[in-house]
């Protein structure tokens, strides 16, 4: 499976495994950026998202990607990393 | 022998021998008298030629690795299942004595020496012990999925100060802890902020990540233990919002064994030694200690030593002492020295070719350590460069005719420095205003020389503002 091994250098206080980012602790007030990828219906999808997010007080950014068959531009990343807190991906299908 | 029907012999050989080539009758003539397991460790087809050979393709070297083969051909004798002698080549009286065959050998010359074992090839011994010895590692390991690029990998699981690290992968840790005659186990102290135990395996991988030569293992050692020591404070070191971090200084004969640069550029990029032994230390602090900027580590501004700040020193000049001896040690001492200091500010000056001159320039500059109204706070280091080093030595001066020039140079009266003098609210408190006060606390000013031979441009290398017994105090250790 694995093609090399490394020791591990730290303390080992951590769990090996890569660990998620810090989850919001509440949506007031968060920006929330949600990601249309371009497949059919995602834009009803992520209406119906945003609208229960304004409710709960978030702030709603709206992204595209150009084509679901690629992985999203570089500048649209960081467009995304730098404008919100949190990112919705519409995955529809 | 009573033990005769239990008894058994295993050999060792490479195809690649010419002693090995040379006694194939004679391993034929063993094999048809005695219990005999050959082991091949190049080529499994070596034996073809010979009927009824129990063979075992040794390639992997498993076997030659577990039972010490360091030449072959080598002929082992068991009693059972312990082993009751060996001989390694070939000896002509010396394997009919062993094996009891009267005739062995008699075609073949007497004595022809063997080669050595593919085991002893360069490198070979910590690969056969990353694959055979693992128990001997005892760190986690981490197994990397085939779409990771262990150059990220390593990025990814935050164990770099920025720049790439070198992977630590058991082959690599263990030709590093081959450096040492410490072990693995060992454990060198608990290592802020989180005051974990730090083994000498941990410093291990630190270093193959920091990228030092296995050569340099034992002065990282060293600086790891220096680091530990309470009077150099770590700890507080590392938490400062304040500039300062961990200035290593090497002296010594270890300094041209590992090629260390204290000549041209001592405090630059570009030595293999300079750069990865600082380095280790810090990444040490970052991975085992857990000290990471924004974390523990909440310095305002940094310093870029904190990537790295390790040089030699140049002792070339036989009269001057170096920064060892003046902490008690010899010149034959291999010594590290770690300074919590900051950036390099420069002290020029091209025109004084008087002693007195030069020293009065010097003190001029070290009164700006910190700030010019700040006394006995932060220690500091001046590197007197040679060309600098020679206008002293022209002017019948001596280290300690230095030393006690600066410290005169540098009294100043209190009133001086109140907070108000000069427009700056930035001063000594009030009650050392009728005071004699020195720049720098006893033993707060510590002279060291590096640097190339042109350039009349010394440098301070200024202290962590907590000196002495409030914070950190020079500390050397001995390699």
């Amino acid at each position: 499976m694995s093609n090399l091994t490394m020791l591990d250098p730290t303390s080992e206080l951590n769990p090996a495994e890569r660990q998620l980012l810090p989850r919001l602790e509440q949506l007031a007030g968060a920006t929330i950026g949600l990601l249309d990828i371009s497949k059919p219906r995602g834009k009803e999808f992520l209406d119906e998202v945003e609208r229960q997010l304004l409710e709960l007080g978030a702030t709603v950014n709206r992204y595209c990607k150009p084509t679901f068959a690629r992985v999203a531009p570089r500048e649209l990343n960081q467009r995304i990393s730098v404008e919100c807190d949190a990112v919705i991906e519409g995955l529809a299908d | 022998m009573n033990s005769d029907s239990t008894q058994s012999y295993s050999l060792v050989v490479k195809k690649a021998c010419p002693t090995c080539e040379l006694i194939l009758p004679v391993i034929q003539q063993l094999a048809r008298r005695v219990d005999l397991q050959v082991y091949v460790q190049d080529d499994p087809d070596f034996l073809e030629s010979l009927d009824d050979i129990n063979s075992s393709d040794d390639s992997s070297l498993e076997y030659s690795f577990h039972n010490k083969i360091e030449i072959v051909p080598t002929l082992i004798r068991r009693d059972g299942k312990e082993e009751s002698g060996r001989i390694v080549g070939w000896d002509r009286e010396q394997w009919r004595e062993f094996s009891g065959i009267e005739d062995l050998g008699a075609e073949l010359v007497a004595f022809k020496p063997g080669c050595g074992s593919m085991t002893e090839d360069p490198g070979m011994q910590e690969i056969l012990a990353a694959r055979f010895a693992s128990e001997a590692l005892s760190a986690r390991r981490i197994d990397l999925a085939d779409a990771e690029d262990e150059m990220e990998a390593c990025y990814e699981r935050g164990w770099t100060d920025g720049l790439p690290v070198v992977p630590p992968t058991p082959v690599r840790v263990l030709r590093m802890l081959a450096a040492s005659d410490r072990a693995a186990s060992e454990i060198v102290g608990r290592v802020p902020p989180d005051y974990a135990e730090c083994s000498v395996e941990k410093v291990a991988i630190n270093a193959v990540l920091a990228g030092c030569k296995p050569d340099y293992f034992p002065t990282v050692l060293a600086v790891v233990e220096a680091a530990l020591k309470d009077e150099f404070c770590m700890h507080g070191l590392l938490c400062t919002t304040y500039f300062s971090s961990p200035v290593v200084i090497v002296n010594g004969p270890i300094v041209k064994r590992i090629g260390m640069n204290s000549g041209g550029n001592a405090l630059g990029q570009g030595n293999r030694a300079n750069a990865t032994i600082g380095r280790a230390l810090q990444l040490l602090i970052r991975n085992v200690g857990g000290g990471k900027p924004g974390g523990i580590d909440r310095a305002t501004l940094g310093n870029p030593g904190k990537y790295t700040f390790c040089f030699a020193e140049d002792e070339s000049d036989p009269e001057w002492p170096s920064l060892a001896m003046d902490r008690g040690f010899r010149r034959a001492d291999s010594v590290v020295s770690l300074f919590a200091g900051d950036g390099v500010q420069p002290v020029l000056d091209q025109l004084s070719r008087e002693p007195e001159s030069l020293a009065l320039s010097m003190a001029a500059s070290l009164r700006s350590v910190a700030h010019v109204k700040k006394y006995g706070m932060a220690d500091a280091i001046l590197v007197v460069c040679p060309e600098h080093r020679r206008v002293f030595r022209e002017g019948g001066w001596d280290k300690e005719r230095l030393r006690q020039a600066l410290y005169d140079h540098l009294m100043t009266p209190g009133t001086e420095l109140m907070s108000g003098v000069g427009g700056m609210t930035e001063g000594m408190p009030e009650k050392f205003k009728d005071k004699l006060l020195n720049k720098f606390r006893d033993d707060g000013l510590h002279i060291v020389t590096a640097g190339g031979t042109a350039g009349m441009f010394s440098a301070i290398i200024s202290g962590w503002v907590a000196s002495g017994d409030k914070g950190s105090q020079l500390v050397s250790q001995k390699i």
